[in-house]
């Protein structure tokens, strides 16, 4: 969300950081390669990367990142639901039959976005030692995306991982199918609507578990 | 020359031909758990928990020395499972041929000038020819336990027991020329009255004179075994006990029995062939000193051989079957034929 | 063998040059692709089904491989045996909960898995621990770096055949844990690390125990040089086998020694901008040029050393002060979304939290070392010999904990 990154972006200007020339040069590089598709970005100095782009240039965006920022190594690919859980989002999801609630305003991460999934992947370049976080919206009504294996044979098993947990269905993934769960398994575990059942079935103990300082009395 | 002469001999009566038979079988019944228990306590447990820095079993008798007699009544105890596909009589057999094949070998090994079971003229080649007949047992096991793993380990001992099979019997062929008889008897007193190059403050084990012979012998000994380095017909991380693997309870301690069995077997051909035998270079006991000395000196003379045996196997890691086939067709086999020759010509020249 | 002053080239052992070799090893690579090429014209097969019940598996990963005689076709790790859903989990754990689940990520260096998440967290937080803690933190970062890698070096060897060397390994890691131990109270899972510091501070006598300890090591890492690396059995069965080109290594994800062995002079160590405080010390990243199963055993051996070197210089140079900064009783951390990855025993560990100012992360995305060390098998396994697989197994080096999660 745009007032988040701007936020973030003011602490760091009033902690007296300098404007990260080299994440500002990799953002413009890759603004350049992909023209319209590259919606946004957002830089913590000296810490990180974030981009957006169309889901459509996602493949685009990988290629550029390897070919012309260095990013030859893959380090991650996963996605995010934004939508806030129905069963609440704090230690509060303890009630007995948790009516879901009124989902709250979803509200999102750096670099922004409007719909409920968001897929990640994470680069790396080995020679400038710097990270790049390459996020794409998926629209939900068709949760697709392509494949990058062809940029990156690892995003294989990531990719099928993604798959099982959100059910994304990547385009061209040559052998789509369960990684960690059984074959005959439904549902998408990581969804924020699928519920936890252990927490429905007990109480967590650990609500009130707040460990003393290391010199400190207990009171 | 028997070792029924030997009972008839000490007791000054006649035995008759039943009596004789009964007691040739139970000598060799008997000293086959007996051996392979010997080697299993000493070498298995207690060199191998000495050299891995522990302690190795403690508990059963003094220093855990009853452990394989505990460990032997709980195979007894286990149950005995076959494979639903496999086939059950081959399956059931295998274990007791590759026994039987342990039990003949020590038929003809010679413990005294009488001291043995049967006296054979050509001891040493129906010695190497009954140790190799295990290998249809191994391969029996491999194929009727109806198991992926088992059926590799079965063709893997196979393929390596036949390769390992040439350099043995080339190994021992030096010794044989250069003592001029099949007999392993006469193999003995060959080396205890015999004489290098005009020296005879030993006589002549043929260790000395034939130690690329007795090289390639243990080498190729170690490959029948099946003992690391050459262990991939049972390599436990690559195909988990091989053709063992669907093996429980007694059937199971059969195969145990036997590898320690043919292990102690082999350790004796060696010393017989390499060692002097039952004889001792110095000091003449006189026949019936040898009959009655003569096990003592072959079990010192076979324990030293099963360390080395053993100590090999503790030591080495595994090597790939491509290697150990190199190994046997690039480097033994020429090495003993070198070795046939060398001994050919000193026989004549000398 | 100092600290540093061995930078520069590696030589072989025997004094072979090293172009020598790799002229071998380029030839041995060929040779491999040609076997790739002969298995893909064949069509009768075996489908060899290792685990997940296997003794090289150590833990519960299983191979379907198919194989043409002891060759094999193609192979497929398959896992989810031990799938524990800790990234499910964290969502519902306040964040000092989650130390204790991602503690059994990687067991055998349990520390270092807390680690890069606590760094991620104080990120977020924008808070930063007191030297000391910091110091503390290298210290059992290292220690477990070695708990864990002694365990590789007996492993590998057992993999291959060789019984001894790994009792040699438990005998020796067994003083490790003892330090760990003394520090943290667990031996496996220390969980030990907070948000803004560490636990306790050290005992009475624990740094000359340690040096007593890390000299221990560097004699195991000595005798495993002579006994493992020097056995010509063990390279031979090494050598050549599984040989990861460094690009294709990258692109699937490789890290730690695995792609170190590649000649990829990358150590997050070194070259990450964490908290921890290795570039106040003096050590050297070990890189191999040749990238196969034995070049990988080698640099997780010097690692080892050169861990043992770290860790006494970070006692001697152990700073006093606080272990722990001003952080609420309560931990809420500010909306955000924050990635550190740390150089694991394993290879590259990173937590992407996502948070939106709760007591509990909203989105916790593991990325865990062996799981990206491990995809690379189908590509490296085609071609190779049973025994092979094992052996490339043992030297990727993995952990199932790591690869389920």
């Amino acid at each position: 969300m745009t007032q988040l990154s701007s936020t973030e972006t003011g602490a760091a200007a009033e902690t007296g950081a300098q404007p990260d020339e080299h994440r500002e040069a990799w953002a413009a590089q890759l603004a350049d390669a992909l023209g319209d598709d590259f919606v946004e970005h957002h830089i913590i100095p000296e810490s990180d990367l974030w981009v957006r782009v169309n889901r459509g240039s996602w493949v685009v965006a990988a290629t550029a990142a390897r070919d012309q920022l260095g990013c030859v190594f893959f380090d991650w690919l996963s996605a995010i639901d934004w939508l806030p859980s129905p069963y609440g989002r704090d230690m509060d999801a303890q009630e007995d039959n948790p009516q879901p609630k009124a989902a709250d305003p979803t509200e999102q991460g750096y670099a922004g976005g409007e719909t409920r999934f968001q897929m990640v992947v994470r680069l790396y370049s080995i020679t400038d030692h710097m990270g790049l976080t390459i996020k794409a919206d998926l629209p939900d009504g068709d949760l697709s995306i392509d494949t990058l294996i062809g940029v990156f044979p690892g995003t294989n098993w990531h990719e099928r991982e993604a798959w099982e947990m959100f059910g994304i269905h990547f385009s061209g993934h040559p052998d789509l199918r369960h990684i960690y769960l059984p074959g005959e398994f439904q549902g998408n575990p990581l969804r924020k609507d699928f519920p936890l059942l252990a927490r429905r079935v007990k109480p967590w103990p650990g609500i009130v578990d707040v460990e003393l300082f290391p010199g400190e009395e207990g009171s | 020359m028997t070792a029924a002469t030997v009972v008839s001999g000490l007791l000054a009566v006649e035995v008759p031909y039943w009596a004789a038979s009964i007691i040739k079988v139970g000598v060799v019944a008997l000293v086959i758990p007996t051996a392979a228990l010997v080697l299993g306590y000493v070498f298995l447990m207690k060199m191998m928990s000495f050299m891995q820095s522990r302690l190795g079993p403690m508990e059963a008798g003094p220093y855990g020395t009853l452990q394989l007699l505990a460990d032997g009544l709980k195979f007894l105890q286990k149950e005995d499972i076959f494979p639903a596909k496999a086939d059950r009589t081959v399956f059931a057999l295998a274990p007791l041929v590759v026994l039987i094949s342990t039990f003949l070998i020590y038929v003809v090994i010679p413990t005294g000038p009488d001291a043995v079971v049967a006296q054979l003229d050509v001891g040493i080649f129906y010695a190497l020819a009954v140790s190799s007949l295990s290998v249809v047992g191994i391969l029996m096991a491999g194929w009727a336990s109806a198991n992926k793993y088992a059926l590799m380990g079965g063709l893997r001992a196979a393929g390596q027991l036949i390769a390992y099979e040439l350099p043995l019997v080339l190994a021992v062929m030096g010794v044989v020329i250069q003592a001029g008889t099949l007999d392993l008897q006469k193999i003995v007193t060959t080396q205890a009255t015999g004489e290098i190059f005009g020296w005879d403050g030993i006589g002549n084990p043929f260790i000395l004179t034939q130690f690329a012979g007795f090289f390639i012998f243990l080498v190729a000994v170690q490959a029948e075994l099946t003992q690391p380095p050459f262990d991939m017909p049972v390599a436990e991380s690559e195909i988990v006990g091989g053709y063992q693997v669907e093996y429980t309870g007694f059937r199971f301690l059969f195969f145990f029995m036997g590898e320690f069995g043919t292990a102690f077997a082999f350790a004796a051909l060696a010393s017989v062939l390499f060692l002097g035998g039952w004889a001792l270079p110095w000091g003449d006991l006189g026949h019936w000193g040898f009959n009655i000395a003569g096990p003592a000196i072959m079990l010192v003379k076979v324990l030293a051989v099963s360390a080395l045996i053993f100590w090999f196997r503790f030591t080495y890691p595994r090597l790939r079957e491509d290697q150990l086939q190199r190994l046997a067709w690039k480097f033994l086999i020429p090495l003993s034929l070198v070795n046939i020759v060398v001994t050919g010509i000193f026989k004549v020249v000398l | 063998m100092t600290a540093v002053g061995n930078a520069g080239n590696i030589t072989d052992r025997n004094g072979g040059s090293l172009a020598d070799q790799r002229q071998q090893l380029a030839y041995v690579a060929t040779q491999a692709a040609d076997a790739r090429l002969n298995v893909e014209i064949e069509t009768e097969g075996m489908t060899l089904n290792i685990g997940p019940q296997h003794p090289a598996t150590h833990g519960t990963l299983r191979l379907v491989a198919r194989l043409d005689g002891e060759q094999v076709v193609e192979a497929e790790p398959i896992m989810g045996y031990m799938h524990r859903g800790y990234e499910k989990l964290a969502e519902v754990r306040t964040y000092p909960q989650v130390t204790t689940l991602i503690n059994r990520i990687d067991w055998l260096g349990s520390f270092a898995n807390e680690v890069p998440f606590i760094l991620a967290a104080e990120k977020l937080m924008e808070v930063e621990a007191p030297p000391r803690a910091q110091w503390i933190r290298t210290v059992l970062f290292e220690l477990s770096r070695i708990a864990n890698i002694t365990l590789f070096l007996g492993d590998m060897a057992v993999q291959l055949g060789a019984l001894t060397p790994v009792f040699m390994a438990f005998r020796d890691r067994e003083f490790v844990l003892n330090q760990i131990e003394a520090v943290t109270g667990g031996r496996f899972h220390p969980n030990f690390d907070r948000i803004g510091g560490v636990k306790d501070d050290l005992p009475k006598g624990w740094i000359d125990d340690t040096k007593q300890a890390m000299q221990k090591i560097r004699d195991f890492c000595d005798e495993f040089e002579d006994l493992v690396l020097g056995n010509e059995i063990f390279q031979s069965r090494s050598r050549g086998i599984g040989i990861v080109p460094p690009a294709i290594g990258l692109s699937y994800g490789l890290s730690g020694a695995n792609i170190r062995a590649s000649g990829v002079d990358w150590d997050l160590r070194r070259d990450g901008r964490e908290a921890l405080v290795y570039d106040q010390l003096d050590w050297k990243v070990w890189t191999h040029p040749d990238g196969d199963s034995f070049a990988r055993y080698w640099v997780r051996l010097q690692e080892t050393r050169e861990a043992t070197h770290m860790v006494d210089q970070l006692l001697d140079g152990l700073p006093s002060g606080p272990i722990m900064a001003k952080v609420p009783r309560i931990i809420k951390v500010p909306a955000g979304e924050a990635y550190a990855a740390t150089e694991n025993p394993l290879g590259e560990m990173g937590y992407y939290i996502v948070s939106k100012g709760d007591l509990v992360p909203f989105r916790v995305k593991i990325r865990s070392a062996s799981f990206s060390n491990i995809s690379i098998t189908p590509w490296l396994l085609r071609g190779v010999y049973v025994p092979d697989i094992i052996t490339i197994l043992a030297s990727l080096y993995f952990i199932l904990g790591d690869i389920d999660r």
